[in-house]
């Protein structure tokens, strides 16, 4: 191994990781190459069993349980991480290659204080004694404009919120001032106007020190503003590498323009016609969990053949009120009318062909099938139970319903639904819906447990159904690109009210209530300068909020 | 600090309400007894005068809520009455026997645990070597073992075979401290194998389940040595599965003791109850009941709080 | 060979030694219980033996013979029947009252599930076999009597276990569209609860059986299980006891028989409990 470019500070060669599963190994990275310069900030991303995490975590010569380096070579400072012994790995982990998890909530320990976890790392390795730990990381909380730096590490991690969480955990990565950060997809789990805070840290703070870094993601738009060069993995395997800049201009691979492209699908907006009555129309709801109202005086409409998206954070109360819609919970005032009738609050006062009507999706595909069923009784039981079809009719539109969702019946009618992927399940959980012949459809999430490729064949799947079929849909989503590809009006929900509503068009184009334009303004772009752009734009106002 | 008081005070209020439901159901079935105390005393051929008579002077005759209430107000006051065998004041007669069941009870802890908790740790550390499955056999085969197969066999083999102690455990004024603890070595080895095993067992499993968390890779990820890692991250977490673990089992002891008492003859609560069982002494079985219940209950909810007091996210709320 | 016979035989060959003798025992017990009358060499109360006890020197009394002259083998082989049946027949009570109303708990949730889980709660601080035994000394220990009390103080365990392996199930989406969809309450027990639940269920049918298993025969070792002279294997520990202190192994033989027979069950369910958790994985 020659080692000519003292500047490269990792060099994987040939790096071969095997899963194990059913009591076989399976490999599951097929001899990838990597290389990374001092201060570079490399982005590996690809979608799901594209092997980015694993690989990442072999950087530190770690292979999760299940797993196991199999091959090939990983070099850090003269050392070949895929051979050192025990002892040396762990010489270098936390004091030269750091690691930043994507759930710190769960990787830090709940049994102790923040600053003590801060401290272990450089006091056990020897590089600051605990006083001297103490005030550095007052300082880096400082510097990653953390409220209170002084006394914040003092807390415990479930005393901190998410966003503050995971730049702790940024600070503790950089406890020792490593070579190298993993960045094992930090800010998946959060909010999008929290995501740009931690993001905007995460940048910040690995220029400062000039570390290099290793960013894992699945989203190209997050990586476009992180990283230097980027690396688009694919079941294991290198897909296309290359600058930043110049592979989001001019991808060579037609799987990274296919990435690329997934954002900028959008239906032309319909208008609501005139004087009709809406299908579904939400009135002056309050809703409460026990003693915790979530709701506040929620009013929209859902019009006959009509999109409508419901946008918000987590906890804005978007999904309890999809629940009050069904009858799941029942709202303290107000009502739901269907078709101008109120419709009683309690499902189970609901006549079966009213419950037929309207059918729900699910943002888990995984927990909204049966895993003991087969995709036949999957479809076949509301046709049964609906329109009481039996045997050779049941079957035919069995067949029939899975054409219509894209799935070759012959392959799928006689599968369990363990085995199918994300997608497919996604997919027959349309197909279930249809088989009820349903006219409004509430959509909770349904493509942000999928991959964006995967996620937008399911979109392009329901505007096709709802061309051909007349449905309404109500859709639920805290993606805004997603609301750009399917909606027709989007109402704006905040802390369980309703902050903005109306058609499409207008909801993009400004002036927009303060809420919509933070969350407008929060979602990534594919342009590597947006992030600088939108932090100088919102410049010191950031600061200011201490946030 | 309020949030876990309040938590604390649910619990104590609860476990009061249980006690209390407990007291009620053991008057309760005594009270559904065909016949009454009175017949029971007298026999069959008593006449329906003197049933009377005594009926009256025991308070008989009074409704059952009223009678309720003047039994629990006496056990509160330690009086449970006379028994109907010996005619012995029975609070005389369970006193020391409450005292010999707790001593076995203890003596078998303070074996079992420690051992449990070092093999079960030991066994979560070497998953899967042979060690573990070692363990994991020797573990199954002591927990289905009935606590009469596990004493006699120790009897055969260490009393009968060798005479190295005694098979039997009877004590009197004269039996000194050291006397006592080697008479009763087989009888608290017992309880031991029994409950050792269980312990052993969930304390794996509550470690296992530990290791797996995101905290303990990240601090293996942050290069902290496996001893540490053990001491400072697993183990704080861990206090409270543990605790829950020991005291379940303490509990279950003291229970457990009564066929142990009854193989080795010791003069301990369980052959007490048994003994009243088989006489039909109905305050007897009432009172000892009654204490087996409470002890039972005490140990539980001691489990609940100290899992509460050792639960950081409650220690520390936000 | 069916695929299903075939998957039968890819899992017992990965299976363990333990798990393999596990099997073999438990078969064994079952064989022997069924067909006792053609295994015993003698009658099951038989007085075999009037003349003395006889250990080892006498071939035609493979175990010897009990404080009163009875043949120990065959004894040992009715008790079979009468100890292993009888926990059977219980355990299989137990489960039913447990599973059912277990299962109702979690799927009816409210004031049902309140009630049950209260009645439940008081159940269990109360220890099993105390409360057993009181029981028992005010009803009477009749065998009807003893298999009613142990299957209902032992099927708190398996409605907690029940319940709480079924609200994992009735918190999934796909039990939230049967109920949307209007379905009824047996048809979602049926199709989407127990379905994904036999497992558990399965494991905890076996433990349930080791426990009530241990539980009657140290009730009857105590004297207030099986009364004599039926031939049952904690009663015959209890009978025989004082033979040990002259030095004769007698005693350990019936207990012996229990505590394998519980080792065996435990062995397969272990298996079975690693097997089915590893799979989900």
């Amino acid at each position: 191994m020659t080692m000519n470019d003292d500047d490269i500070i990792l060099r994987m060669k040939g790096l071969r990781i095997e899963g194990r599963s059913e009591e076989k190994w399976h490999e599951i990275v097929h001899g990838v190459d990597l290389t990374l310069r001092r201060g570079e900030v490399l982005g590996l991303i690809g979608e799901s069993g594209a092997g980015k995490s694993t690989i990442g975590l072999a950087a530190m010569g770690y292979a999760r349980d299940g797993c196991r380096i199999s091959g090939g070579e990983i070099w850090f400072d003269r050392v070949d991480l895929a051979k050192a012994s025990t002892a040396e790995k762990r010489r270098l982990r936390g004091s030269r290659i750091a690691y930043v998890a994507q759930s710190a909530a769960a990787a830090f320990n709940p049994a102790h204080r923040l600053i003590d976890q801060y401290c272990e790392a450089p006091v056990l390795h020897g590089v600051l004694n605990r006083r001297e730990a103490e005030t550095a990381a007052k300082d880096l909380y400082g510097r990653l404009h953390l409220p209170d730096p002084e006394t914040i590490g003092f807390r415990y991690p479930h005393q901190v919120s998410g966003g503050q969480l995971q730049r702790m955990m940024t600070a503790m990565a950089m406890s020792c001032r490593p070579d190298l950060i993993i960045f094992d997809e930090p800010t998946t789990a959060l909010d999008v106007t929290t995501q740009i805070e931690v993001m905007a840290a995460i940048k910040d703070i690995v220029e400062q020190f000039n570390t290099a870094a290793i960013y894992v993601t699945h989203d190209l738009a997050v990586v476009a503003q992180m990283a230097d060069r980027i690396m688009v993995m694919r079941y294991g395997n290198l897909v296309e590498e290359g600058e930043t800049r110049s592979m989001i201009e001019s991808p060579k691979q037609e799987y990274t323009s296919r990435l690329l492209s997934v954002r900028e699908l959008s239906k032309a907006e319909a208008k609501r016609p005139e004087g009709e009555t809406p299908i579904l129309s939400v009135k002056r709801v309050d809703a409460a969990y026990g003693k915790a109202q979530v709701l506040y005086d929620v009013s929209f409409d859902v019009p006959k053949k009509r999109t409508v998206a419901v946008v918000g954070e987590s906890g804005s109360g978007k999904s309890t009120t999809a629940r009050v819609i069904t009858g799941l919970l029942p709202p303290l005032s107000g009502h739901v009318e269907y078709n101008g009738e109120p419709l009683p609050a309690d499902f189970k006062s609901r006549p079966k062909d009213h419950l037929r009507r309207m059918q729900m999706i699910y943002q888990m595909p995984d927990t909204a099938l049966n895993p003991k069923h087969k995709i036949r009784d999957v479809i076949g039981r509301p046709l049964s139970f609906y329109l009481g079809l039996q045997g050779r009719k049941k079957e035919e539109r069995i067949r029939e319903l899975l054409s219509l969702i894209e799935l070759e019946p012959d392959d799928y009618i006689d599968r369990m639904a363990t085995e199918l992927s994300g997608g497919q399940k996604q997919r027959i959980c349309i197909a279930r819906a249809l088989a009820a012949e349903p006219e409004v459809i509430l959509c909770d999430e349904v493509t942000s447990a999928l991959d964006q490729l995967v996620g937008e064949g399911i979109l392009k799947l329901l505007i096709k159904l709802q061309d051909e079929l007349d449905l309404s849909y109500m859709f639920i989503t805290h993606d805004l690109a997603t609301v750009k590809a399917i909606a027709d009006e989007v109402v704006v929900m905040q802390k369980g009210r309703v902050v903005e509503a109306g058609p499409k068009t207008e909801m993009f184009t400004p002036p927009h209530h303060s809420y919509t334009d933070l969350l407008l303004s929060s979602v990534p772009e594919m342009d590597p300068d947006w992030l600088d752009r939108l932090l100088a734009e919102r410049g010191e106002q950031l600061r200011d909020r201490g946030i | 600090m309020s949030a876990i008081l309040t938590m604390i005070g649910q619990r104590l209020a609860l476990g009061l309400l249980t006690l209390w439901v407990v007291t009620m159901i053991i008057f309760l079935a005594v009270e559904l007894l065909p016949g009454d105390f009175a017949q029971a005393l007298l026999g069959q051929s008593a006449t329906d005068e003197t049933v009377n008579a005594i009926r009256q002077n025991l308070g008989l005759d009074k409704p059952a809520v009223e009678r309720y209430f003047i039994w629990l107000g006496d056990v509160l006051q330690g009086d449970f009455g006379r028994s109907l065998a010996s005619e012995r004041q029975i609070s005389e007669l369970v006193g020391p026997r409450v005292y010999n069941t707790l001593f076995l009870a203890a003596y078998a802890a303070c074996i079992a645990v420690p051992i449990a908790l070092t093999l079960g740790i030991l066994a979560a550390l070497y998953r899967n070597s042979a060690y573990d499955r070692g363990v994991n056999v020797g573990a199954l085969a002591a927990i289905s073992s009935p606590e009469f197969f596990a004493a006699y066999i120790l009897v055969y083999f260490f009393a009968v075979q060798n005479a190295w102690f005694p098979s039997i455990a009877r004590l009197n004024e004269t039996t000194t401290f050291t006397d006592r603890l080697y008479m009763l070595f087989l009888p608290a080895v017992t309880l031991t194998l029994v409950t050792m095993a269980h312990m052993m067992r969930m304390t794996r499993a509550a470690i296992i389940n530990l290791m797996a968390s995101p905290y303990i890779e990240m601090a293996r990820l942050k290069g902290i040595p496996r001893g540490r890692i053990i001491v400072r991250h697993a183990l704080p977490n861990a206090l409270s599965p543990i605790i829950n673990v020991v005291a379940i089992n303490l509990a279950y002891l003291i229970v457990g003791v009564v066929v142990v008492e009854v193989v080795f003859a010791y003069p301990g609560l369980g052959q007490l109850f048994v003994d009243s069982v088989v006489k039909r002494d109905m305050p007897v079985v009432q009172a000892s009941a009654l204490v087996f219940a409470v002890t039972y209950i005490l140990m539980n909810l001691s489990a609940d709080i100290l899992s509460i007091l050792s639960n950081p996210r409650l220690l520390h709320p936000r | 060979m069916s695929k299903a016979t075939q998957n039968t035989w890819k899992l017992l060959r990965t299976a363990p030694p333990t798990a393999w003798f596990g099997l073999i025992m438990v078969s064994i017990y079952i064989v022997v219980a069924l067909l006792a009358p053609i295994f015993a060499p003698y009658g099951e109360t038989e007085v075999v033996d009037v003349a003395g006890l006889s250990i080892g020197d006498n071939p035609s009394f493979l175990l010897g013979t009990d404080h009163i002259g009875r043949d120990v083998l065959s004894r040992i082989i009715y008790g079979a029947r009468n100890t292993v049946g009888l926990a059977f027949i219980t355990t299989v009570l137990t489960f039913a009252i447990g599973a059912v109303m277990g299962l109702l708990a979690a799927v009816l949730g409210g004031w049902f599930d309140q009630i049950l889980s209260r009645i439940v709660d008081v159940l269990m601080s109360i220890p099993p076999l105390i409360f057993a035994l009181l029981i028992l000394t005010i009803i009477g220990t009749s065998v009807i009597n003893m298999i009613l009390v142990i299957a209902i103080l032992d099927s708190t365990r398996v409605f907690r276990l029940a319940r709480a392996v079924g609200m994992n199930i009735v918190v999934m989406d796909y039990v939230e569209v049967a109920r949307l969809r209007g379905e009824g309450l047996w048809w979602i027990i049926r199709h989407e609860v127990l379905p994904n639940i036999s497992a558990p269920l399965a494991a905890e049918f076996g433990l349930r059986f080791c426990f009530v298993f241990l539980f009657v025969a140290s009730l009857s070792f105590l004297g207030l299980g099986l009364q004599p002279p039926t031939a049952d294997w904690g009663s015959m520990v209890r009978e025989m006891a004082t033979l040990i202190t002259f030095g004769l192994p007698t005693p350990l033989f019936p207990a012996a028989a229990v505590a394998l027979l519980t080792v065996s069950v435990n062995f397969v369910v272990d298996w079975f409990l690693h097997k089915t958790s590893g799979l989900k994985s």
